[in-house]
């Protein structure tokens, strides 16, 4: 089945709100191998100008592949995703997220195109406080391996 | 970590010194546990191969996330990262051992912009080849 062009420029719901705690950048922090004292602990991370513990740059994609997996797992959609493969992956932050950050995360399907015989899927997912502040826009582009209709 | 870089100190075409990450079975583990994408060629060689990979690879992310840590090991705790970009362009295999494999990040930093934030480009190797293209990171500093 190809996948269905007419999901350019569609939206989705925006996600339930996620709380940035310390104990998960902790876990993120271990799992990449990263012993940073910024990403960990909170007196070292206030004592370098930081509210609390920041997040590490990719910690975004916690909250972004959540979103964005919603929106190309639509049904309407047509995605083979067995054959799904990571292309690109870009972070805009305004600021670093910070532990006790309250986030929803609002997935946009922004392009769907031909290459070689594949297809690039790119998502547009902007992170934003429960107050409206947006805190980053994670854009991913997946590629779907012969996913070009023969 | 090398202490605190200043955007007044430091000099476009200036090369951070190279890095070796390693990764292992356990640390795909993990990192499947602390992201949440459990895709099973992260952890099943079975499936791995079965859908025509040589063996079990790492998460593109996990791989960004080691050139992340290189950014922001060099740049010091008092600075932030405002853009981070990558493209998969190769994977990298882990194979079942002890030793597992490396990712090997280097950087040069490739302008000064305003806003006391500097570019950075970024490449990383695993088994010789380039797992990312395209890398480059904007950090604001003190």
């Amino acid at each position: 089945m190809a996948v269905n062009r007419d999901y350019v420029g569609r939206s989705f719901p925006e996600s339930e709100p996620y709380e940035v705690s310390r104990v998960k950048i902790a876990e993120f922090a271990d799992a990449i191998g990263d012993s940073n004292p910024v990403f960990r602990d909170q007196a070292a991370a206030q004592a370098a100008g930081h509210r609390d513990v920041i997040a590490p740059p990719t910690f975004a994609i916690v909250i972004s592949l959540t979103a964005a997996g919603t929106a190309v797992a639509d049904p309407g959609l047509g995605l083979n995703y067995a054959m799904v493969v990571h292309g690109e992956q870009r972070f805009s932050y305004t600021r670093p997220l910070v532990a006790g950050d309250v986030v929803t995360a609002r997935p946009a399907i922004t392009d769907i195109r031909d290459a070689g015989r594949n297809v690039m899927i790119t998502t547009s997912t902007e992170i934003r406080t429960v107050s409206g502040e947006l805190v980053c826009t994670a854009l991913s582009t997946l590629v779907e391996r012969g996913g070009v209709a023969a | 970590m090398s202490g605190q870089v200043s955007y007044e100190k430091v000099e476009a075409g200036a090369e951070i010194p190279v890095a070796v990450y390693p990764v292992t079975r356990l640390s795909l583990v993990k990192y499947c546990g602390a992201s949440g994408d459990f895709n099973t060629i992260h952890w099943n060689e079975r499936i791995a191969r079965a859908v025509g990979l040589p063996n079990v690879i790492a998460h593109g992310m996990f791989t960004m996330a080691q050139a992340g840590r290189f950014v922001t090991d060099w740049a010091g705790p008092e600075a932030v990262v405002t853009e981070f970009g990558v493209r998969f362009s190769a994977m990298v295999v882990v194979p079942d051992d002890d030793a597992g494999a490396t990712i090997e990040v280097s950087g040069t930093v490739e302008e000064k912009l305003d806003d006391n934030r500097v570019a950075v480009a970024l490449t990383a190797r695993s088994s010789e080849a380039k797992v990312l293209t395209r890398a480059r990171a904007v950090v604001r500093l003190p």
